[in-house]
């Protein structure tokens, strides 16, 4: 028997090319999203993230036809499908809630979509679906007899059985407990490579979109605030909103105040913090310089390294692997950073410590930013 | 046997708790028994009774005449048959205008919940009036200078001689508007917990409304449809009061008619009794063969 992988390969449609172009929803009392251009390429694993209320669900809604674009237009594989019906489009979903059909076995829930669609062999390829998803055991039971994970997995067949050109995940891992989801992650992404769709995958959880996705998009108050691979959008985030939404950030205010070798000298409270220029936004003028915590060495004697500071611990937090510091720095705030527990002995509250990190890992922001966008209140 | 790990003072909570439930249900047993049972019991000994020769009208001993039966049987069993076949197009019938009518205001209206209240009340408040008030107003409706008539004869669907009142459309009319709520109801209170994000699955998965309709929202219905069907089918096959008013005695008597009349004129108690029987007995056979066939697990 040939698993739904294999005959995907055989078949190897991929998905298809997703564009979106001046999308925007306006509900009676607020825009949801606002002139959105969006171009996922086909095959990839692509992320909206954001806060809720940032419009990433509305936008997948859209995708999927189930809500109604105010302006703009959606094509999919190139064929423009703006004003067709959900029913029409060759889009699938993996709804928040599974909406899983109680009426109907496991297998039937499968079958749905293939059934509609006039298929033959529908029963054959809810079986190899659900295969996949290693359910095939639990055929014939109902949904309300299966747990979270089994629900949230015949949702996830449910969808991918029918091969659409793309296929939409509205945060389908959010019910589940820890453990399950960072399994189900590994699978989703296992399932995605096998089967080669075009994913998009809506969450409000940056690890989640970090460790899934090959390309995310940060959302936040109906647009798009930054895009790229996670890795370039967690090193060098271009504004303050992805800069603390999208793991933490120090943040502090500056003043360019000279440049040389393509490396900007910053103003920082009277001390002089090194930025390479083409990691700013800007570079001149205010800036807000940033530095992720795990860049940042600290220790309690003086530091080697092109960027320093020193400040008072504040706070000390005990993690297992790491302890957590909260250092007050005078003119500047509170900087966070940790260290690895390898042995040493570590500082306490009140100790004064020195703090350093390379001049590369620096990042300029423009100098108009609010400091504290995105940070998770 | 296997042995029970509870210590005594948890087998003594459970007993106690046991005893509790016995004690809630008492009264209700109480009233089944005295205002139900007893009298069933009653019924089915009147059933037996005998008439003794030279006895005047209404006079009859106690006795084991299971002729009576077969007496009754012989004479009505158009009546019963009428009776069963008047409830089951009134049933459809109820069926067909109630659905649409639960799903309107179920599903439908359910944003908007002030014109949901409203229709919910128009649809009860025709029981703060009397029920034979309400079958007599179809005497109105359906009277020879009566809009409806005039436009169907209009619309040369009646002939121009024709009658709807005392006619069999007449009696099953009432009776489809008379129990319309009972299969509104239960329908409206299944729809209502309909969760409409599985019609927006079955859509993300290629099903037309249409088709979402028919493998999504009937089938969930189910239930509703069920009792609803049931509320309906049951007391429409015992009436009386329709088949009387809105009837001619002739081609529209009804069995609970027939019982009314053996009870209060004729006063042929084991006739009327027998017929009683008889018809409780079938009525249950039809809802069992009924439930076996399309009951649901919810009601089983």
């Amino acid at each position: 028997m040939t698993t739904l992988a294999e005959q995907t390969q055989a078949e190897r449609t991929s998905g298809a090319d997703l564009l979106l172009s001046g999308i925007t929803k306006r509900f009676a009392a607020f825009t949801a999203v606002e002139d959105l251009d969006l171009l996922v390429p086909s095959g990839t694993f692509f992320a909206l993230l954001g806060p809720s209320g940032c419009g990433k669900s509305t936008t997948l809604r859209m995708i999927a036809g189930l809500e109604a674009p105010s302006e703009g237009s959606i094509s999919i594989g190139g064929v423009e499908v703006t004003s067709l019906p959900s029913h029409r489009r060759e889009v699938n979903t993996v709804f928040q809630s599974y909406a899983l059909f109680p009426h109907l076995s496991v297998l039937e829930n499968v079958a749905f979509g293939l059934k509609r669609k006039k298929d033959k062999q529908a029963i054959q390829k809810a079986r190899a679906g659900l295969e996949l998803v290693e359910l095939a055991h639990l055929a014939n039971r109902k949904p309300a007899q299966l747990s979270g994970g089994q629900q949230q997995r015949v949702a996830l067949a449910r969808a991918l059985v029918n091969r659409p050109q793309v296929l939409l995940l509205d945060e389908p891992l959010g019910a589940l407990d820890m453990k399950l989801r960072r399994q189900m992650q590994l699978e989703l992404k296992k399932i995605q490579t096998e089967v080669g769709l075009t994913f998009i995958h809506v969450t409000h959880d940056q690890e989640e979109a970090m460790t899934m996705a090959d390309v995310v998009a940060v959302m936040n108050g109906g647009r798009i605030e930054q895009m790229g691979p996670p890795r370039e959008l967690y090193e060098l985030p271009r504004t303050a909103f992805v800069a603390n939404f999208l793991g933490k950030s120090n943040l502090m205010r500056g003043t360019v105040s000279g440049q040389s070798d393509g490396m900007l000298s910053v103003d920082v409270a009277g001390r002089t913090i090194l930025l390479p220029a083409q990691r700013a936004v800007h570079t001149e003028g205010e800036v807000v310089l940033g530095v992720r915590p795990e860049k940042i060495t600290i220790d309690r004697a003086p530091l080697a390294g092109e960027n320093q500071l020193s400040g008072t611990v504040v706070d000390v937090s005990f993690t297992g692997t790491t302890t957590e510091y909260l250092v007050q720095v005078e003119g500047i705030g509170l900087i966070g950073t940790f260290s690895q527990n390898r042995g040493q002995q570590p500082a306490a509250e009140g100790d004064t410590v020195f703090l350093a990190w390379e001049a590369e890992h620096s990042f300029g922001l423009a100098g108009d930013e609010s400091v504290n966008a995105g940070v998770p209140s | 046997m296997s042995l029970d790990l509870r210590s005594k003072a948890e087998l003594r909570a459970e007993k106690r708790k046991n005893r509790t439930g016995v004690y809630l249900v008492s009264p209700g047993l109480l009233v089944l028994a005295l205002f139900f049972a007893l009298p069933v019991v009653i019924l089915l000994a009147m059933s037996l009774y005998v008439k003794p020769p030279g006895a005047e009208v209404g006079e009859f001993v106690p006795g084991f005449e299971i002729s009576n039966y077969g007496t009754v049987l012989t004479a009505y069993w158009p009546e019963l048959l009428r009776s069963f076949f008047f409830a089951l197009i009134a049933t459809v019938l109820a069926l067909l205008i109630g659905f649409p009518m639960a799903y309107l205001v179920a599903v439908r209206l359910r944003e908007k919940t002030l014109l949901q209240g409203i229709l919910l009340v128009l649809l009860i408040a025709p029981f703060f009036s009397s029920f034979i008030l309400r079958t007599q107003a179809w005497k109105q409706i359906l009277a020879d200078e009566g809009f409806v008539a005039q436009a169907l004869k209009f619309i040369a669907i009646l002939p121009a001689d024709g009658h709807l009142t005392a006619t069999p459309i007449a009696v099953v009319a009432g009776l489809t508007y008379n129990f319309l709520p009972f299969m509104v109801l239960p329908i409206y209170a299944n729809l209502g917990r309909l969760d409409t994000r599985l019609l927006e699955a079955s859509g993300d998965l290629y099903a037309s409304p249409i088709v979402a309709f028919t493998k999504v929202t009937l089938p969930m219905s189910a239930p509703g449809v069920f009792a609803g069907t049931l509320l309906t089918f049951i007391p429409a096959a015992g009436d009386y009061v329709n088949s009387a008013l809105l009837g001619n005695n002739r081609d529209t008597t009804m069995i609970g008619q027939v019982i009314d009349s053996r009870f209060f004129k004729i006063i042929d108690y084991p006739g009327a009794a027998a017929l009683s029987f008889v018809l409780m007995i079938s009525i249950l056979i039809l809802v069992t063969i009924y439930i076996r066939r399309f009951g649901t697990e919810e009601l089983m």
